[in-house]
This record gives C-alpha cells, structure tokens and sequence, in this order.
C-alpha cells in the first residue's frame, strides 16, 4: 500500500505507523463536556466497512502525524492531510 | 593529576574506520559536528531571516543543501539537521542558539549519530538492497529518513556515487554489517 505523503509524495505504508480513528484529534473539554462525552471519546469507536479517517505516523519518514481517509472495503485511499493543519483548521493548537 | 582523555569513535575505536569492499569504500567521518534546529510555533519568519545572516540554510522537504560554515537537511515540517566542521564548530549548539535566539528550539546531536560517507562508482546496486529508497531516481541533494536493517537512518544523495549516512550511534557496529554484507552481495 502506497500514501501519498502531503510533502513528500508516494511512500511505502511499511514506513508508517497507524493508530486509528481520526475523531482522537476531537478530545473533549475535560472541564465542562462532561464523563458521557469523555467516555464516549475514550471507548466508543465506529467501525465502518468503507471510508474511515485515521491516523498515521510516518515514523521512518518526516515523523510527521497525517489524517489518512481509507476505505476499509477496498483500502483505496482518497485524502491525505497532515494532522497539523487538521486540527488547526478546528480551532487547536493555537 | 587528572589522565588526558582520549575521545572514542562509534565504533569504539580511537580513530575512525575505513572499510574497503570490492568498488565500495565506507568512511566514518568523525569530523562532523551535528545539531537539530526546530522552529518555534510561529516563529518560522523570524527563524529563517536569522538563519540567512547565520548562513545557516534551511532547504526545501527532502533536500540537502551544503554551505559554510553549516550544511543542512530537511527532517520534518519546519526543522532540520544541521552539520558543520567538528574542530572548529565543537559547539554547534552554542553557536546556533546564540545565532538563532529564541527562534528555534537547537539539540545538540553530534554525539547520536554515527555518520557514515559510502563512495563508490555507482552505489545503486547496494542500496537498493538495503532500503527502498529509490537512489537512481532522486536527484543530488535528496536526503530523506529511510530503514536500513531495521535501523531509521538518514540518507543524503551527495550523488551518483556518493552518499553520506546517518544512523543510531549506538547501532554503529551493525549498521557498519548490514552495508559489509550487502557489498558482498552487490559486487
């Protein structure tokens, strides 16, 4: 399987690491969103047989994290963003 | 009274290694002084205009870029390996941070890495035994992070036949192997 690394272009899928659902990004406000929210962000993960966003390392790589959209069914990938800027564009890290 | 300390190489030797395989010759270079420079979040602007009056360059994703007194690669997203002569820049760190202030987080790094310099005619048949990097196809000045017998090293294209490698010191004997057989087997 090929990713197509943002900066660097096609790299092989042995130089990553994956993690798993992209929604890790969406932590909740531990002050104010309450232990539902925080359980549910902890333990609940969706399974779905088709498009899925996750996440990957490129630990032999740029060791930078990316947003990976891939379809479960046919592992065909269709994204490839950095985290950074995803989480940025929601409002974190700022 | 105090014995003169005698630095070690990598390798654990007091000078450094020169090994020999058919057309290949691999030269630990313990001349390198070696420090990571990381842009501090929002400081990317200021970093690169004091890098420019440092001379110390600051290439584009996966290229290497020589100069003096400091030569540079591309490691990830704003941050970079810097190298410069070990006898006269000992300090690397200490004169990039006071070049760079508050710009950029400095580590110093000259002592984790074994650097290895590989000259040959054409190295294309060993390393495409060892990692998959594809070296006939990336142009002089690539450099990128690549696994080589299981170690994540730095490779950097100097050009057709010659390449300088950076790998864990700690693995220095077996990264030294791992190209001794893989020359045995290319030629």
């Amino acid at each position: 399987m090929i990713i197509h690394h943002p900066i660097l272009g096609p790299r092989d899928a042995q130089e990553f690491v994956y993690l798993g659902d992209a929604t890790l990004i969406d932590r909740p406000d531990g002050m104010n969103a309450g232990t539902e929210a925080f359980h549910d962000y902890a333990y609940n993960r969706d399974n779905p047989a088709g498009e899925h966003r996750e996440l990957w390392y490129h630990e032999q790589g740029d060791r930078s994290w990316l947003v990976v959209t891939r379809n479960t069914v046919t592992h065909e990938i269709t994204k490839v963003e950095l985290a950074r800027d995803v989480a940025r564009a929601k409002g974190r890290s700022k | 009274m105090a014995e003169m300390l005698q630095a070690m190489t990598a390798l654990g030797a007091r000078s450094p290694a020169v090994v020999t395989i058919g057309p290949l010759t691999v030269t630990e270079r313990f001349d390198i002084a070696f420090a990571s420079v990381a842009a501090r979040r929002g400081q990317m602007a200021r970093l690169a205009k004091a890098a420019k009056a440092a001379k110390v360059p600051l290439p584009d994703p996966a290229r290497y870029q020589g100069g003096t007194p400091y030569c540079a690669f591309w490691v990830a997203p704003e941050m970079w390996l810097v190298e410069a002569a070990f006898a006269s820049h000992e300090l690397i760190a200490a004169a990039l941070k006071d070049a760079l202030g508050d710009t950029a987080s400095i580590t110093e790094q000259t002592d984790a890495w074994v650097a290895f310099d590989l000259a040959a005619p054409d190295l294309s048949p060993l390393l495409e035994r060892l990692c998959n990097v594809d070296f006939p196809g990336v142009p002089d000045g690539y450099a990128t992070r690549t696994m080589l017998e299981h170690l994540g090293c730095y490779l950097v294209r100097l050009g057709p036949g010659a390449v300088r490698l950076y790998g864990p010191r700690s693995s220095a004997k077996s990264l030294l192997h791992a190209l001794e057989v893989a020359a045995a087997s290319a030629w």
